[in-house]
């Protein structure tokens, strides 16, 4: 397993879930991203992509405007193309 | 076992992509969305950006649309490639700087090469015939079949009967009778569609999903082009152009001048690129300053932007002045009144 971080801070939905989308893409099932993103839209969209594409989201921590988003690779889909 | 055929949808976020993917999936197909992003969409920027729309909630409606109908959603990233479709459009512009029908045929191109190399058997689009007056007309949705390369393949749910039968009408693998013969301006049918699928909160954007079919935002892209002397942009470009207040007091520079807090926020990131002044002796907006200027010029937006703070009946106000290598200096000015404010200067 590994662990990468995303960079998507000062980035608007839905360019941080593209982001994370390419990233994933590169991943095993079981890695983990780490995506950290300013729009608080994320808090929606991630997670429902998360659940759409077999993903699954882990811890969510906030501090002042910057959100950080741990996403578990699923098995399933990576091909995201 | 007879094969599962598979289709590809646009899925743009409103109610005619997800009603077109909905009546599809009933006749037992696998469907997946696809989203294009293009640095234009709506989708959910000024609500991120804005304070004022803080409170409503955040989300993007494509990604919305696909957990509704359950499928996975491809978001694509399509900003490069786009700047053609919005700089050369073949088939020109409707009202404002929108190149629906290009965009359309784009679109449905991308979408036709994405299927073939996926393995998908044919696309779905919830365009409606007579629905919108470029790209939705009897005339012109043959056009985005022919240009697109998707010819028969591309099938239109919502108003199929009213259009020729398509390959996967043909070949049995969609009843056309179960499909659709919807056309016209009106929404009555598709939001009693929507009942019937028990879909409820979706969205129903006022002006639609695109920024270029909105006149304000069309104006500072024209400007932006003009006083640049090309058509090009960049991502941040157009981004900006979504944010604050623009002004152009003279020809060879603009001021972006936050509104509210969440766009002072937004704009502080791009600090570092432009010269950007704040009022520091009154509370008072962040002004990103475009183009190459002359102190006079600067004199003149340390008053607008003293203009757009809380010390605008002040006698003078304090604006600090950074220049992109970081200096920062103080000016004291007389903020300027409303009415030394030409209405043209706006854009």
């Amino acid at each position: 397993m590994s662990s990468r971080i995303v960079d998507a801070r000062n980035l608007l939905c839905p360019l941080p879930v593209i982001r994370a989308q390419d990233a994933a893409a590169q991943c095993r099932p079981g890695d983990e991203l780490q995506v950290l993103c300013t729009d608080p839209g994320v808090l929606h969209d991630i997670p429902v992509w998360c659940r759409i594409n077999g993903h699954s989201v882990g811890a969510i921590t906030r501090l002042d405007r910057e959100i950080a988003i741990t996403i578990h690779v699923g098995g399933e889909d990576r091909d995201d193309g | 076992m007879p094969t599962t055929r598979k289709a590809i949808a646009l899925i743009s976020g409103g109610l005619d992509s997800l009603l077109a993917a909905r009546v599809v999936q009933e006749q037992g197909i696998h469907v997946e969305g696809i989203n294009f992003y293009t640095g234009f969409c709506v989708e959910g920027h000024t609500h991120a950006i804005r304070r004022q729309d803080r409170e409503r909630p955040k989300r993007n409606n494509a990604l919305w649309s696909a957990g509704q109908l359950g499928i996975k959603l491809h978001i694509i990233d399509i900003i490069d490639e786009y700047k053609d479709v919005v700089i050369n459009p073949k088939h020109g512009y409707g009202a404002n700087l929108n190149p629906c029908l290009d965009c359309k045929i784009f679109m449905v191109d991308k979408a036709h090469r994405w299927m073939e190399a996926h393995g998908f058997d044919f696309i779905i689009t919830g365009e409606v015939v007579g629905q919108r007056p470029m790209s939705q007309r009897k005339d012109t949705m043959p056009v985005v079949a022919r240009d697109s390369g998707a010819g028969d393949l591309l099938v239109r749910p919502l108003c199929a009967r009213n259009l020729p039968p398509t390959l996967p009408e043909r070949a049995g693998w969609l009843d056309r009778e179960r499909l659709h013969a919807f056309s016209g301006r009106s929404r009555k049918p598709q939001i009693a569609l929507a009942a019937q699928y028990g879909f409820e909160d979706f969205a129903q954007p006022a002006g639609g999903c695109c920024f270029l079919t909105d006149r304000q935002y069309s104006v500072k892209l024209a400007d932006l082009w003009k006083t640049r002397g090309n058509r090009n942009y960049e991502l941040d470009d157009i981004m900006l152009l979504k944010v604050g207040r623009h002004l152009r007091p003279r020809p060879n520079f603009k001021l972006i001048v936050g509104r509210e807090e969440g766009e002072n926020h937004f704009l502080e990131g791009y600090r570092k690129r432009f010269i950007h002044l704040l009022p520091s002796s009154h509370a008072g907006p962040l002004v990103l300053l475009d183009g190459t200027v002359n102190e006079d010029d600067i004199l003149l937006a340390a008053r607008l932007a003293a203009r757009f703070s809380k010390g605008r009946d002040a006698a003078s106000v304090t604006v600090e002045v950074n220049d992109n290598s970081g200096t920062l200096r103080h000016l004291e000015v007389e903020p300027l009144q409303a009415a030394d404010i030409p209405q043209d200067w706006y854009l």
